[in-house]
C-alpha cells in the first residue's frame, strides 16, 4: 500500500473514530439570520460568537428580556425604555433617565444591523467587546437600571416563566448573567435594518427623485459632503465605518470619547461614527443629543466645524467651517439620508 | 498515545515537502515596512508631528493603509507565475504588513520579482470585493468606481502655522471636467529584481512614506492637501512620486 493511501486511512480513522464518552447535550433550535441581499452581495458575513449561536427560544427569550423591567433594581425599567423601537431602538430624548430619574450623559445608541459591526466594540468610545459584554453594562450601571446580577438571577429563577425559557433556550435550570445577556445578544442580532427606499433602489425596485440623487451625489463627492469615507456607500450598507472619529463637534472635550477609554490623547473626542439609517427616526444627534434636527447636523458638517488637536483630517476647510454647502445641495443631501428610513423595521419589532 | 501519534502522522503527511523532478513548491511571503527617509514608521509614531516633508512642511501621520497586489514571479523563459490575492496593509491597525498568499510556486531562478500598488484595471472593475467594501474602501462611482489604492492621512502646519488636515488619497486618476470622463492610469508595477528561490522565502518590502511627498514633484501640502481624489493632476503627480516609494530591503529563506 502506498505512504498517501495509508494517509488517507488514518485521517479517516481520526475523523470517524468513536468518542467513549457519552455526554447528553441540549441543543436549542437553530435560527440563522435573515442577511438581507445587499449585505450578502457587498459586505462579510455577520459576527456570531461560537459560544452563543442564534436559536429560536435564545432570540424569544432575548425579546422577552429587552422588553421587561425585571433586570431592573425596581422592575420599573426595560431595556425597550431607552431603546423603543419606533426610534429604531433608540430614544427621543437628549439623554435617558435612570431608575432613579438621573440622566445619563450621552444619548442611547439606535440598535440594528449590530452583528455586522466588525471590530466588536460598543458605545460610543467603544468601551466593551461583544455584544453580549455590552449587555451586561446598563444593568448594573447607576444611571440606568441600577441593578446587581445577583439579584436580578434571583429574581429570574424565581419567576413563574424565566426557568422554563432559560432551560429551553440554554439547556440551563441554573440562570445566571451571562445566560441572560447571551439571551439579549441574541435578539439584538435580529435586529437587521435594510428595506430603505434607497435599498429598494440599489436593488432595481424603484427610482429615486432628482432630488434624492443629487444627495446621494453630494454625500459620495470628496470635495462637497464627503460623508462616504466614514459612513458607508452603495458598497457598503450599514452606512457606518463602525470607527471612533473626531467630527469638529468642540475646540475643548467636556467628554473625552475614545481618548477616556484607550488613556491615549490623539483618541480624545472621538466617538464612533453613528449608521445614517433611519435617521428620520432618531433624533436627536452626536453622542451628547446636541442637534435636534438633520438641519442642525448638515449645518455643522457644512459650516460649524470646530478645530481642535484631534480633529479627523477628513473635516475640510476647518478654518471656514467647512465646505460651504450651497442651500440645495443641504435640502438634496437631507433628502437623501431621508431615503435611508426603514419603516417596515420599525413597525417589525 | 495512540491518538497523539496519528495526529503526528497527520500533521507530517501535511507538511511533508512536495518535490517532484527536483523541484519543490515554496511559500512566499511579503513583509511589508515603512520609514521616512530611513526612520521607522509604525503606528507607534502616529499622531505627532515629527516628519518633515521635501518642501519643509512638517507633518504627522494618522493613518496609513495601501492595497498591493499581483505578486508576480517570472522566469527568463518567460513563465509566469501570479500568485492569488491581494493585501490591504493596514499599518494604523498594525494589520496585514505580512501577507501569505495560498498560491505556492516552484523554487528555482526568477528573473523578475513584481507586484502591483493597487489594482490594475481588470481587478479594480471587475469584482466586488466584500472584505474591501467592509473596509470603506471604495471609490464613488462619480471617480469611475472601483477602490481605493492607498489612504494617507494626517495633519501639517500650515503656511497661517495652524495645524491643518491632509488626505493623501491615492485612485485611478480621472478628469471629470469634460462631457466625458478621462481615466488614466496609476496603479504601477514595483520590480523587486531576480531572485533565486531556494526555499520558503519572505521579501521584506520598505515603503519610504517621505519619497510620496519628494520625487519628481515636490509636494505643497499648502496647496494640495485635501480633496485630491477628484484631482486628477494631483493623481497622475502621486503615481510620478509613487515610483520611488517602494525598495526590496532583503529576502529571507
Amino acid at each position: 500500500m502506498k505512504t498517501w493511501q495509508v494517509h488517507i486511512i488514518i485521517i479517516f480513522f481520526v475523523c470517524f473514530s468513536c468518542d467513549n464518552e457519552s455526554v447528553e447535550r441540549y441543543f436549542a433550535t437553530p435560527s440563522s439570520l435573515d442577511i438581507p441581499k445587499l449585505f450578502e452581495d457587498n459586505i462579510l458575513a455577520p459576527v456570531i460568537p461560537i459560544d452563543n449561536p442564534q436559536t429560536v427560544e435564545g432570540i424569544a427569550l432575548g425579546k422577552k428580556l429587552f422588553f421587561d423591567p425585571i433586570l431592573s433594581i425596581d422592575n420599573t425599567l426595560a431595556c425597550v425604555d431607552c431603546h423603543a423601537p419606533e426610534n429604531a431602538f433608540t430614544d427621543s430624548d437628549k439623554f435617558s433617565d435612570g431608575v432613579d430619574g438621573i440622566f445619563g450623559n450621552r444619548n442611547s445608541m439606535p440598535l440594528f444591523n449590530l452583528a455586522w459591526n466588525y471590530d466588536e466594540k460598543f458605545f460610543w468610545d467603544g468601551n466593551t467587546f461583544s455584544l453580549e459584554h455590552q449587555a451586561f453594562v446598563p444593568v448594573t450601571d447607576p444611571f440606568e437600571m441600577k441593578s446587581n446580577w445577583t439579584d436580578v438571577e434571583s429574581k429570574l429563577q424565581q419567576h413563574a416563566e424565566y426557568p422554563s425559557l432559560f432551560e429551553k433556550a440554554f439547556g440551563a435550570s441554573n440562570i445566571d448573567s451571562s445566560l441572560v445577556t447571551k439571551a439579549i445578544a441574541q435578539f439584538e442580532r435580529t435586529l437587521i435594518s435594510a428595506n430603505s427606499k434607497f435599498d429598494k433602489f440599489l436593488l432595481g425596485e424603484l427610482n429615486l427623485s432628482p432630488e434624492e440623487l443629487n444627495g446621494f451625489n453630494v454625500f459620495m463627492d470628496e470635495a462637497k459632503g464627503d460623508c462616504f469615507h466614514c459612513h458607508g456607500s452603495d458598497k457598503n450598507p450599514l452606512w457606518t465605518d463602525n470607527i471612533f472619529h473626531n467630527n469638529g463637534l468642540d475646540e475643548t472635550f467636556a467628554d473625552l470619547g475614545l481618548g477616556a477609554v484607550t488613556g491615549d490623547p490623539a483618541d480624545n473626542g472621538k466617538f464612533k461614527s453613528p449608521s445614517l439609517r433611519n435617521l428620520e427616526f432618531t433624533a436627536p444627534y452626536m453622542h451628547d443629543g446636541r442637534f435636534a434636527s438633520l438641519d442642525d447636523v448638515i449645518n455643522h458638517y457644512s459650516q460649524g466645524l470646530k478645530n481642535s488637536s484631534t480633529i479627523d483630517p477628513l473635516m475640510k476647510k476647518v478654518d471656514q467651517g467647512g465646505v460651504g454647502l450651497t442651500d440645495k445641495d443641504k435640502a438634496d443631501l437631507k433628502a437623501f439620508l431621508l431615503s435611508l428610513s426603514d419603516y417596515d423595521f420599525i413597525n417589525s419589532k | 498515545m495512540q491518538r497523539i501519534i496519528l495526529i503526528i502522522l497527520v500533521l507530517f503527511m501535511f507538511t511533508s515537502c512536495n518535490k517532484d523532478n527536483g523541484v519543490s513548491q515554496v511559500q512566499i511571503t511579503f513583509k511589508f515596512s515603512h520609514n521616512w527617509d530611513g526612520t521607522a514608521v509604525s503606528n507607534a509614531n502616529f499622531n505627532s508631528i515629527i516628519y518633515t516633508n521635501a518642501n519643509g512642511e512638517d507633518l504627522s501621520i494618522t493613518k496609513l493603509r495601501y492595497l498591493i497586489s499581483k505578486i508576480t514571479f517570472e522566469k527568463s523563459s518567460g513563465e509566469t507565475f501570479i500568485l492569488d490575492g491581494y493585501n490591504l496593509v493596514d499599518v494604523t491597525n498594525n494589520t496585514n504588513q505580512s501577507f501569505t498568499p495560498i498560491t505556492t510556486i516552484p523554487d528555482g531562478d526568477y528573473s523578475k520579482v513584481s507586484f502591483t500598488f493597487g489594482f490594475d484595471n481588470d481587478d479594480n472593475y471587475n469584482e466586488n470585493y466584500i472584505d474591501l467594501n467592509s473596509a470603506s474602501w471604495n471609490v464613488p462611482e462619480l471617480l469611475g468606481g472601483g477602490y481605493h489604492y492607498m489612504q494617507l492621512e494626517g495633519k501639517f502646519i500650515d503656511n497661517t502655522t495652524t495645524e491643518t488636515g491632509y488626505a493623501y488619497h491615492t485612485i485611478r486618476a480621472v478628469d471629470n471636467s469634460g462631457a466625458t470622463q478621462v481615466f488614466q492610469d496609476t496603479f504601477f508595477e514595483v520590480d523587486v529584481g531576480a531572485v533565486n528561490i531556494t526555499n520558503n522565502a519572505t521579501f521584506n518590502i520598505e515603503m519610504n512614506i517621505a519619497e510620496w511627498f519628494k520625487n519628481p514633484n515636490t509636494w505643497d501640502l499648502n496647496v494640495l492637501n485635501q480633496m485630491l481624489m477628484p484631482n486628477s493632476s494631483a493623481q497622475i503627480m502621486m503615481y510620478e512620486n509613487g515610483q520611488n516609494v517602494f525598495n526590496l530591503e532583503s529576502v529571507n529563506q
